[in-house]
């Protein structure tokens, strides 16, 4: 991208940045509800899934979008307006910052920085503050038990999401993204540099963790606790109709579709592909369609795990995470830096 | 590469253009910090004053940004708003139950509050001017991770390890006094 934006005044540059973040938040979204909400999940259940709206179902989104946008924005009458109203952008907000680290290619990138990856963590966790503005301003117990149950699920699955990727930065020696995929593509196995090293053989614990840790932040099925239907309704979602409602469900599938790109990035070399030169200007051509391949393959065993388990009770939920998930990440972590040390 | 280094391809740090819009950041920022703080000291809502602490916070952590400090910027907003609002948050929201319950605050620890504040910035202030004076930011060089981490683990190890074995004390004292058997 700095090719090309090389001789562009800031703002253009900017509005660019801009068109491409929205793409590179949508696009996944909308990819990963069509083929595995829609499609693998009711190819799995036996049937056929939506099939009217244009060759095989694939307008359906349109015409889900289309049906949000003209329902009526409720509001209830004993909520705090102005924080109900705010907590779907606290959301997106989160994801929106959270794809600007990932680089798709050698010079595509929207912010190379130095802390990288710390950041995408760090902006990560503002979404739990748009869940618990949306729980308590909905001023409903059902929205309230569901961001509270949301909260204590993310604060306990955040620790084992940072922990798995402290493997990665100690293997990489650093925390910038774009140098962690080149750290994998020039890497060598036992001295066989054919393939680089994509960290998923010497951080397969790391990947594990992090994709539960993936599966429980983005609170899907077996971690859906705080959208529990039998017990609370839809949780902290409950109250919202309308646009706001289609906001929260895009954040939900834009951030597992971002989640899946970073877990691509850090584990399965990201936009590399083994045999080429990593500053091969080529790289700026397909990596993002190598990188979109790696993310829907990330992403269909995220969907696989969450059509398949039944949900966790909430004591069971939290004991993985703090006696299971965490332990078993500090061992990784320390394993990893001997390791580091030795070779 | 650093947050702020984004803004130009030529060294912006040096540059006489990228000063001028760091001020200019600086006093929005500036500005949303300083009217957010009021309100969280004003308000009758504590859910409301929490979420004035997120702005103030994270108008904290894009001032750590512009300073070059990216790193400490980052850490701002990992530690403050993503872990310790939210417990705030959350034990507010445990605790008080469901929105129009909460009654009005009493007037009696609001002059001990203004009493303990106003000694805590004479107190912070005068170490603050006190340490640093009119020293200058070297502009010329933001900090880095790495730089951040060697210094940390070479020249202040020592403090940085009591820090974390008071920190574990702490945290194992508050579960000492919660757990009731």
């Amino acid at each position: 991208m700095t090719l090309i934006l090389a001789e562009m005044a800031y703002w253009q540059e900017t509005s660019i940045r801009l068109l491409v973040g929205l793409a590179a938040v949508l696009l996944p979204a909308g990819t990963l509800v069509y083929l595995f909400l829609f499609k693998m999940m009711s190819f799995m259940q036996s049937r056929l899934g939506p099939m009217e709206a244009g060759p095989y179902g694939s307008m359906q989104l349109l015409a889900e979008v289309g049906k949000f946008l003209q329902k009526e924005d409720l509001v209830p009458r004993a909520a705090d307006r102005i924080v109900f109203k705010l907590a779907p952008f606290v959301v997106l907000i989160s994801t929106f910052l959270l794809v600007l680290v990932i680089p798709a290619g050698p010079d595509l990138w929207f912010i190379d920085v130095d802390t990288g990856i710390f950041l995408a963590l760090a902006v990560s966790s503002i979404s739990v503050i748009g869940i618990l503005m949306a729980g308590w301003a909905s001023a409903s117990k059902y929205s309230l038990m569901g961001a509270l149950r949301a909260t204590g699920q993310l604060i306990a699955y955040e620790l084992p999401l940072v922990l798995a990727v402290v493997g990665v930065v100690i293997q990489a020696g650093t925390l910038n993204v774009q140098n962690i995929v080149m750290a994998q593509a020039t890497g060598e196995i036992f001295g066989y540099g054919g393939i680089g090293n994509p960290f998923i053989f010497t951080q397969f614990v790391g990947f594990a963790i992090f994709l539960i840790a993936v599966q429980a932040e983005l609170t899907q099925p077996p971690f859906d606790m705080p959208v529990a239907e039998s017990e609370l309704v839809t949780g902290y979602l409950t109250e919202y109709s309308g646009l706001r409602f289609l906001m929260f469900f895009i954040g939900e599938f834009a951030t597992a579709g971002i989640f899946s790109a970073l877990a691509a990035t850090l584990f399965l070399g990201g936009w590399y592909v083994p045999g080429l030169d990593p500053t091969d200007g080529l790289f700026n051509v397909i990596g993002p369609a190598v990188l979109f391949a790696k993310m829907l393959l990330v992403a269909f065993l995220i969907f696989w795990f969450r059509f398949t388990y039944p949900r966790f009770r909430e004591d069971q939920l939290q004991k993985l995470a703090w006696k299971v998930l965490i332990p078993l990440s500090l061992i990784n972590i320390v394993i990893t830096g001997v390791l580091k040390v030795v070779f | 590469m650093n947050l702020l280094a984004q803004v130009n391809d030529f060294n912006p740090l040096l540059s006489s253009e990228v000063v001028v819009a760091q001020n200019i950041a600086f006093t929005i920022l500036a500005a949303i910090m300083l009217v957010s703080a009021v309100r969280l000291v004003t308000t009758r809502n504590v859910v409301h004053a929490a979420l004035y602490l997120v702005l103030v916070l994270a108008g904290a952590a894009g001032i750590f940004i512009l300073l070059g400090a990216e790193f400490v910027g980052v850490t701002q907003i990992m530690v403050y708003i993503g872990a310790i609002v939210v417990l705030f948050l959350f034990g507010i929201m445990l605790t008080r139950g469901a929105l129009g319950t909460e009654e009005e605050g009493n007037k009696e620890p609001r002059l001990m509050a203004s009493l303990v504040a106003g000694l805590l910035v004479v107190v912070m202030g005068g170490a603050l001017i006190d340490t640093f004076g009119d020293a200058e930011l070297l502009r010329s060089a933001p900090s880095t991770t790495a730089d951040i981490s060697d210094s940390i683990f070479s020249q202040y190890i020592v403090p940085f390890e009591a820090t974390s074995v008071l920190l574990l004390a702490a945290l194992i004292g508050a579960i000492v006094v919660a757990r009731k058997d």
